[in-house]
């Protein structure tokens, strides 16, 4: 009896701690943004600039997914092809883009790209400026995202079979050719789940960005940092129905890579 | 060819994460030892670092205990339907999906001041926004998924029946927990651990929302980070940020050098097998 007591007692516990954690919060801003009313939820996200930060954030963590694929693709080919000297200690430094509060990254940036530093004057001198606009933007999501696509292709590469790479060669085919029909087919499934992970997270970032982007209104302004702003200012209505949309995208994107990787499993 | 890619992914990293790094190093150093020291001494900063302390010291106990327990329901119960086990799963993963200032929001907005739980707490005297319980909470939720992520696998892999022999033999749950399961679940613990204390330390969004982010009450070491990199102290934001990438960097050694011990006792695991 006491045992079956027992029992009950740390299944409610369980049970308990996933719903006041997890379900609850989450069917918070759900019910919230249902409390709305249709049509004034679908006004607040229409809302010029909330509408604005929302396109903003998807264009340009597509863009910074683009370059991850091309940077990390190389990347995990270059260290698990080669051998060179420090190949060790740069296979340790990719997850450090990640293990980084993002706090931390944005400050650093901020002091790279500053006006007074020398980074900074030489890329005045010639006209540029990275920071508070949008390639500050996708230089923090570049950075945040580093690790996923690298560490998605690695292990398929280590999988990859040599007597095939090397049919290839040997069948008259050039590098590029092989890596085209070979390589690539093989890596695939890695590079569409790393970029689904980079792009949820590249949605989802808010330290680096609230530091680097300047958070200017319909120039630089993300969705995280727009609800942020929304919460400060008390205006829940606004900050909510945000959230809903972008909560909602990442489920979604959350629910393709698993599906992806159910696949890839078969 | 082969020097070419080797010299652009060398490149890629200097450019990306090695240089920037250095910028905080001279960003700390800028105004010799004596300002670095300063800016980690600083009482704001000193009360940061306590509450940034109690919330992974309380966080990590909670999530590691209950994460435990949780892995082994989830595997080993067979009181939960079939089709109950996926959503579980599905839940789990939750958390990494969702943007830690949405993370920050949800908790608002259900224990917020005018909430019904909100003043509910209240009338026994507790604020959980913009108080550490709050703060707690929302870090909770973001390193939730850790241990259990680490955990479920190997207790898949392991199966029942060791635990189960055990069991027939006499010995009670505490002991087949203690003696059969514990052993092989115990580096995966760890490694969810070393996550979690990483991640609760680091977390920043969720805080910052949740914490309202006053000074010398409710701010951590990462909202310190943030404020002083809004009010132009370079040196305060840059020491602080340092010693955290510090931690980050340790952090990171100690999981590879898990790693490394896990893939050693496999493979002496293997090799025992095929003699």
């Amino acid at each position: 009896m006491r045992d079956k007591l027992e029992k009950y007692a740390l299944r409610s516990i369980l049970i308990g701690y996933l719903i006041v954690l997890i379900v609850a919060p989450l069917s918070a801003v759900y019910v919230q943004g249902f409390s709305l009313g249709l049509s004034n939820f679908w006004k607040t996200v229409t809302d010029e600039m909330a509408l604005h930060a929302i396109t903003l954030t998807i264009r340009l963590a597509v863009i910074a997914t683009l370059i991850q694929i091309i940077i990390g693709t190389l990347i995990a080919y270059v260290l698990t092809r080669y051998e060179f000297p420090g190949k060790r200690y740069l296979n340790s430094l990719v997850d450090l883009p990640f293990a980084l509060p993002t706090a931390v990254s944005g400050v650093m940036f901020l002091m790279v790209l500053t006006p007074n530093s020398f980074v900074g004057q030489m890329l005045d001198s010639i006209g540029i400026s990275l920071l508070f606009n949008q390639s500050a933007i996708i230089i923090g999501m570049v950075f945040v995202t580093f690790p996923f696509i690298v560490r998605a292709v690695q292990p398929l590469l280590e999988n990859l079979d040599e007597d095939q790479v090397q049919a290839s060669y040997t069948l008259g085919a050039s590098k590029w050719r092989t890596f085209c029909k070979v390589v690539f087919p093989a890596i695939l499934p890695g590079i569409i789940a790393g970029s689904l992970l980079a792009f949820s997270r590249a949605l989802a970032e808010f330290g680096v960005i609230a530091l680097i982007s300047g958070n200017i209104p319909m120039e630089t302004l993300v969705a995280s940092v727009y609800i942020f702003g929304q919460i400060e200012s008390f205006n829940t209505e606004g900050a909510t129905a945000v959230s809903v949309v972008l909560l909602t995208f990442s489920f979604l994107v959350l629910w393709i890579t698993n599906l992806t990787r159910r696949r890839g499993d078969i | 060819m082969r020097k070419l890619l080797i010299s652009a992914t060398w490149f890629l990293f200097i450019l990306i994460i090695i240089f920037p790094i250095s910028f905080i190093v001279t960003g700390a150093f800028e105004e010799g030892w004596s300002g670095f020291i300063e800016a980690l001494t600083r009482p704001e900063a000193l009360h940061a670092m306590k509450i940034s302390l109690y919330i992974v010291v309380v966080v990590t106990i909670f999530n590691v205990g209950l994460g435990i327990l949780f892995s082994l329901e989830l595997v080993r119960g067979n009181w939960l339907a079939r089709w109950v086990k996926p959503v579980i799963n599905a839940i789990i993963d939750l958390p990494f999906a969702v943007s830690p200032v949405i993370g920050g929001f949800m908790i608002i907005l259900l224990y917020g001041p005018e909430t019904v739980l909100g003043i509910f707490f209240a009338s026994f005297g507790v604020d959980i926004v913009f108080a550490l319980p709050g703060m707690i909470l929302a870090t909770m939720f973001v390193t939730f998924p850790f241990v259990v992520r680490e955990v479920v696998p190997v207790l898949e892999e392991i199966g029942e029946d060791v635990e189960e022999a055990s069991r027939t033999l006499g010995a009670s749950k505490w002991r087949t927990f203690r003696q059969v399961t514990w052993p092989s679940i115990q580096w995966p613990v760890v490694y969810g651990a070393v996550l979690t204390i990483a991640r609760s330390l680091g977390e920043f969004g969720a805080v910052l929302v949740v914490s309202g982010n006053i000074i010398n009450q409710t701010q951590t070491v990462t909202t310190l980070v943030y404020q002083d990199a809004d009010y132009f102290n370079v040196v305060g934001a840059n020491s602080l940020a340092l010693i955290l990438c510090l931690i980050s960097i340790v952090t990171l050694l100690v999981l590879d050098g898990l790693k490394r011990r896990q893939e050693v006792l496999r493979s002496e695991h293997s090799s025992e097998g095929s003699v």
